[in-house]
């Protein structure tokens, strides 16, 4: 029985998210190309392009623009694919917020091409872009909440047709990441509109820098899980499909996203360990906090071993491992999503290290930084869109994906892994050597400075290397992508490519868990704990505003 | 909801060796003194060099015979922008910005301190080898971030 | 389906007991870096 396709609309709307992130990749991309010759002074910029515009739109383009417009177009094809075709309202706001996304993508694009925002994806204040990069900002945010909230819309009409039901796990899992994604924009959305916008214009004369990075952080912590989550799902509900097996507890796979909506928003302090402002107290606090969302995610490894090894067993599979042999490795939509999976554990246990307290002065702001977010942003994350890119869009175009093109794709994910552990074993080495991130040029005149570069790994080489192969990969996925768009032949019948959307048995899992009334308001309650107290401390304590600084 | 038994053993080994770790680095920090650098004094970032300590940036030994060094972090230097310190003494960092955000990180040790406009950050720190150390800027600060950096000459006294 | 209990998961188990190998080796390695540099 071939699986239906979901309706064109619906379809349409997904490619169009799709669309706009791989664009906004292979630019992405091509910035951080640029980023390890022009650190290794292979090449020198023409006079109107600088290291840290580029940087800027390396950060926000890969971890801002790509992420989110992929996530939405995986929640919108799957929630039309579990729940059905969108209504008419869903329909309209998913495209209205399609376009203002898109809208505010390019205002920020346009500042930063021109020059008048090389404030990094951070923005930090009071570095002042242009007004109008705040106004970009702003809109993307704006847009994205449309565009959630039209899935809420259509997961409330689904849940109204099946009273008493438990909603499918991809509706579910869908709904808890659009909740902490709405909940964790306020801190930034709070910061944009009331300090930098009236600031950057002119109208007010100075802004509360520690208020400004602390609402930051309040959204900045949370925007990794917003990442995270839909490659989580990707991983509790999809690779199980794909190999087979079965989702391995329906009740532990809702907890544990629930357990993020609770734990992954008061922590952002952990992000400020180093700074004045904050007392020990609220930052060691928010440190406990921080280790709770570390349990959830020792809950997913498990759940994804077992997932494997019953499936594993039932294939045949004997003695302690002999179920590792027996999944389908020759399946890239599933070696991919497995090798991504494998990233995040030495990504984790990273984690780990930067949030405990006083040994984040080790690697606060070193290189250590970039090569933890390349993987797990940048590898467990982005490899899992790979990966369900493989089967997507054939699955919304309605072509095959090919043979051949299946054997570049596993070129593809295999030049990305290695690429990757190269650049980030380097990155790690030299950030607890104490070199600095986000520098053009590294060429302090010092000893230290001059033994960071002078290991096996940690070296220029092994960096430049490692960007050069990834870019190579990002190129030839664009190019999978193209063919998988245009030009593959069209399926039949029988070579349709299937959304894979494992079977979860929720007939034990507890009603209270989809009673999401009560976990929002606990999670507010555990926000207001962490926050109130050192928030008003800044704000009463508040020294004269800084001025507007451009620096760059 | 059901866990398996396998899944028990995991989670309570899971979340036995997260407290050891907080444990380990709650009493670290609160015990023996080493918490991440902070501070709660503000100052007005545009009268940093009317302000105390600021308006003598350098080393300065207190009355009780103890040492700060008052550093204001700029783009894209520091002032002083030489400094020398005694080997085996405790040194009070007091730091801030006269400017943007920028970082005081001494390479080798775990000084790593944010300089936040408005605030002042403080960390204490003990040389224990003499030495010429490498100060940077690792918080990007503009155009010429890369090139923010400086020295600690640690002297025998 | 056989009942949760009963499953054979002893490979899940060792796999997850060597993530918090990896996890906690990592950690004590950056800790005692710390602490050496004090």
């Amino acid at each position: 029985m071939k699986d239906v396709q979901i309706v064109r609309n619906d379809r349409q709307l997904s490619l169009a998210n799709i669309g706009v992130a791989y664009l906004a990749f292979i630019i992405g991309t091509l910035c951080g190309l640029l980023q390890v010759f022009i650190r290794n002074d292979a090449l020198k910029l023409p006079a109107w392009l600088d290291y840290y515009q580029i940087l800027t739109a390396h950060g926000l383009l890969l971890a801002i623009v790509f992420t989110t417009f992929f996530i939405f177009a995986f929640f919108q094809s799957g929630m039309s694919r579990t729940l059905g075709a969108f209504g008419r309202k869903t329909s309209v706001w998913s495209w209205i917020g399609f376009y203002v996304t898109l809208f505010g993508t390019l205002l920020i694009v346009v500042m930063v091409v021109s020059g008048q925002a090389s404030v990094l994806y951070t923005f930090y204040a009071p570095l002042q872009a242009h007004g109008l990069f705040y106004v970009g900002l702003a809109l993307f945010v704006i847009g994205t909440w449309i565009q959630g909230f039209a899935l809420v819309g259509h997961y409330v009409v689904w849940r109204k047709r099946h009273k008493g039901e438990l909603s499918p796990l991809f509706a579910f899992m869908t709904i808890a990441t659009i909740i902490l994604w709405v909940i964790a924009c306020l801190g930034v959305v709070a910061t944009v509109l009331f300090q930098f916008i009236p600031w950057a214009f002119g109208w007010t004369d100075g802004i509360n820098v520690e208020l400004s990075r602390s609402l930051f952080w309040y959204f900045g912590h949370p925007l990794v899980y917003f990442w995270l989550l839909p490659a989580y799902m990707a991983w509790y509900i999809v690779v199980p499909k794909i190999i087979g097996g079965r989702v391995f507890s329906d009740s532990l796979a809702r907890l544990s996203f629930i357990l993020f909506i609770l734990f992954s928003i008061p922590v952002g302090f952990h992000h400020q360990l180093t700074e004045p402002g904050i007392a020990s107290f609220w930052k060691f606090l928010q440190t406990v906090l921080t280790f709770m969302v570390i349990i959830p995610s020792l809950m997913t490894a498990f759940s994804l071993f077992a997932t494997f090894e019953l499936r594993g067993r039932e294939l045949g599979g004997r003695g302690l491992f002999g179920w590792v042999r027996k999944l389908p490795w020759r399946d890239v939509r599933f070696t991919s999503i497995f090798v991504a999976m494998f990233f995040f554990i030495p990504g984790g246990a990273g984690g780990i290290i930067n949030a405990s307290f006083q040994m984040n002065e080790l690697i606060h702001n070193t290189l250590w930084v970039v090569g933890h977010f390349h993987i797990t942003v940048g590898t467990p994350v982005a490899m899992t869109f790979f990966g369900l890119t493989f089967w997507i869009v054939p699955y919304l175009t309605g072509r095959v994906f090919t043979k051949s093109l299946q054997k570049l794709a596993f070129i593809q994910i295999a030049t990305w892994s290695v690429g990757m552990l190269l650049m980030s074993t380097a990155q790690h080495l030299l950030g607890l050597l104490g070199a600095p991130r986000r520098t053009a040029y590294t060429g302090y005149a010092h000893d230290d400075a001059f033994a960071w570069f002078d290991g096996i790994l940690s070296n220029h080489v092994t960096m430049a290397v490692g960007g050069s192969i990834l870019f190579i990969s990002a190129v030839l996925l664009v190019y999978i992508i193209v063919q998988l768009w245009w030009i593959a032949p069209k399926a039949d019948q029988e070579h349709f490519m299937t959304f894979p959307i494992a079977e979860s048995d929720a007939s034990t899992t507890p009603a209270f868990l989809e009673n999401w009334k009560i976990w929002i308001g606990i999670a507010f309650i555990l926000i207001a704990l962490a926050y109130t107290i050192p928030l008003s401390d800044i704000i009463q304590h508040a020294p004269p505003g800084s001025e507007r600084f451009q620096t760059w | 909801m059901h866990f398996h038994k396998y899944e028990k053993i995991w989670l309570v080994f899971g979340v036995a060796a997260l407290i050891v770790f907080l444990s380990v680095v709650g009493v670290s920090a609160f015990h023996q003194g080493n918490t991440p650098s902070g501070g709660h004094m503000t100052i007005d970032p545009n009268k940093v060099r009317e302000t105390a300590p600021f308006d003598q940036p350098g080393l300065h030994e207190k009355e009780d015979g103890s040492y700060e060094v008052a550093m204001i972090a700029m783009a894209f230097g520091y002032d002083p922008g030489d400094l020398q310190v005694p080997v085996g003494e405790e040194i009070l960092f007091s730091v801030t910005s006269e400017d943007v955000t920028h970082s005081f990180s001494i390479v080798g040790t775990n000084v790593n301190m944010m300089a936040i406009p408005g605030q002042i950050n403080h960390r204490k720190h003990t040389f224990t080898e003499p030495g010429t150390y490498l100060v940077i800027c690792n918080e990007y600060c503009g155009s010429g971030h890369h090139f923010m950096s400086t020295e600690i000459e640690v002297v025998e006294q | 389906m056989k009942k949760p209990q009963q499953q054979n998961l002893k490979g899940t188990l060792i796999s997850v007991f060597f993530v918090g190998g990896i996890i906690i080796f990592m950690w004590v390695s950056v800790y005692f870096l710390y602490v050496s540099r004090l």
